[in-house]
């Protein structure tokens, strides 16, 4: 690995003047599971590297009634899954996180890692547009709030600017009978890439679907927010026929690649049968009922 | 020019001070500059688990962990799991259940299969296998690790009693 310099900034604004005044020569590091495999690697070649791990905002958990959940972007995932409040809570964030890497991934690895480093299969990114997230930015010109649909603008690409530093991610407070699943396809049973990722997120009236949330991973060059899905599953009813409607939407808004993980066919049909899937749990959720994360 | 860093860290509950440079993963600086050869380089990006380390309670794998980053934390390897009174419960199990042949894998099964049984004293088989997935073997077939943990929990579960 080539030379590198090291900083552990202390608050937010010491972060964001490290990489304001060092620009693109400087990286942040949260668990390294991506960074420093991409330094050793070359992918990136940065001069610097921020330790953002000392910051208190990035490695705040909190669950509250009205601000919802409050994810810091270093927190790794562990600390997600093991918080009894999130797992009550949002379950579809239990389910992204206990699926990424293995137990020492998880010892390190963070949603806020997995969304900058954009890349079209990562497993948090779903989960989170389901939910409905916010990604909280700050930066030399001030802060700003991104839906986690729009952060991702191309393969390893995203929306932040120079100096800017994803602090948190907020998931708003779950709507009463609401739900959410995130799930991936792979051929192992563990630490594997997805070939196809969906998320769903239901909020259900009277046995009617309320709003509808479907995202994939892993068939575009970003993760896909459906909002077809939302236009015609809205205000009908929760039944398999609609169910399956969503399924067709999903496999027809994925444009996948042919790659090593699965050809264009495969992965269209992979859509279709995981929106169902993941749209039933969601609905199981959504009703109070409980579906394993694994 | 460059410099290296000054860093403070506890290693098998002792306090060690080092110059790392900040490019040096903290595998690097267990084997190279501490002679703590026990981690093992095996896929270097964190697939493999050969090079796992407890690190403040958790385990990650050492070739993702920069050197620098070990500042102030507390670190276990596998040369911390005996004691002057002997073999660690799960050390015993994995040679009397044949739980290696080349051994390379086998410090970081070792201290991932610690730290399952710190949290869970009592794991399941699918438990185990779920835990362990980070860890690779590629000569047992990992039945008998699976033994050998479960053997381990039995043991330190009787001689709590």
């Amino acid at each position: 690995m080539k030379w590198i310099d090291f900083a552990r900034p202390h608050t937010v604004e010491e972060a964001v003047g490290l990489l304001t005044e060092r620009g693109d020569r400087a990286r942040p590091l949260a668990g390294g599971t991506d960074l420093i495999v991409q330094l050793r690697t070359g992918v990136h070649d940065p001069d610097h590297v921020v330790d953002i791990k000392m910051i208190p905002e990035l490695n705040e958990l909190s669950v509250c009634s009205e601000e919802g959940l409050t994810l810091g972007a270093a927190v790794p995932c562990y600390r997600i899954y093991n918080d009894a409040d999130v797992a009550a809570q949002y379950p579809a964030v239990v389910d992204a996180a206990s699926i990424i890497g293995g137990t020492q991934i998880q010892g390190r690895a963070s949603f806020g890692g997995n969304l900058c480093n954009a890349v079209p299969s990562a497993d948090t990114i779903p989960a989170m547009i389901a939910l409905g997230a916010c990604a909280n930015i700050a930066g030399p010109n001030g802060n700003r709030c991104v839906p986690i649909e729009d952060f991702c603008t191309g393969v390893r690409e995203n929306v932040l600017g120079p100096g800017e530093l994803l602090v948190s991610i907020n998931f708003p407070a779950p709507a009463a009978n609401s739900g959410a699943r995130y799930q991936r396809f792979i051929p192992r049973n563990e630490m594997d890439i997805a070939v196809v990722g969906v998320g769903a997120g239901v909020t259900l009236n009277d046995g009617c679907f309320e709003s509808v949330r479907v995202s994939l991973a892993a068939v575009a060059p970003t993760p896909l927010f459906v909002t077809e899905i939302n236009d015609e599953l809205a205000g009908k009813e929760v039944n398999d026929e609609n169910i399956a409607k969503a399924g067709e939407i999903a496999r027809d808004a994925a444009k996948p690649i042919t790659d090593m993980r699965g050809t264009i066919e495969y992965r269209k049909h992979l859509c279709d049968i995981m929106t169902r899937r993941v749209l039933n749990d969601a609905v199981t959720r959504a009703r109070g009922g409980h579906i394993d994360a694994h | 020019m460059p410099t290296k860093s000054y860093v403070q860290t506890t290693i098998n509950g002792e306090m060690v001070e080092i110059l790392a440079e900040p490019r040096q993963s903290l595998l690097e600086v267990l084997r190279d500059t501490l002679q703590l050869t026990g981690a093992k380089e095996g896929c270097n990006d964190g697939n493999c688990g050969a090079c796992t380390v407890n690190m403040d309670g958790r385990i990650v794998c050492s070739c993702l962990v920069l050197g620098v980053e070990a500042d102030g934390a507390c670190i276990d390897t596998i040369e911390g799991m005996a004691t002057p009174e002997g073999l660690h419960p799960l050390q015993v199990s994995f040679l009397e259940n044949a739980a290696l042949q080349c051994g390379i894998c086998t410090p970081g099964f070792l201290i991932s299969s610690k730290a399952l049984l710190e949290q869970n004293p009592n794991p399941t088989e699918h438990e185990i296998r779920w835990w362990l997935a980070n860890n690779l073997c590629r000569c047992t077939g990992y039945d008998k690790i699976v033994r050998a943990v479960m053997d381990a929990a039995d043991r330190m579960q009787a001689q709590e009693a």
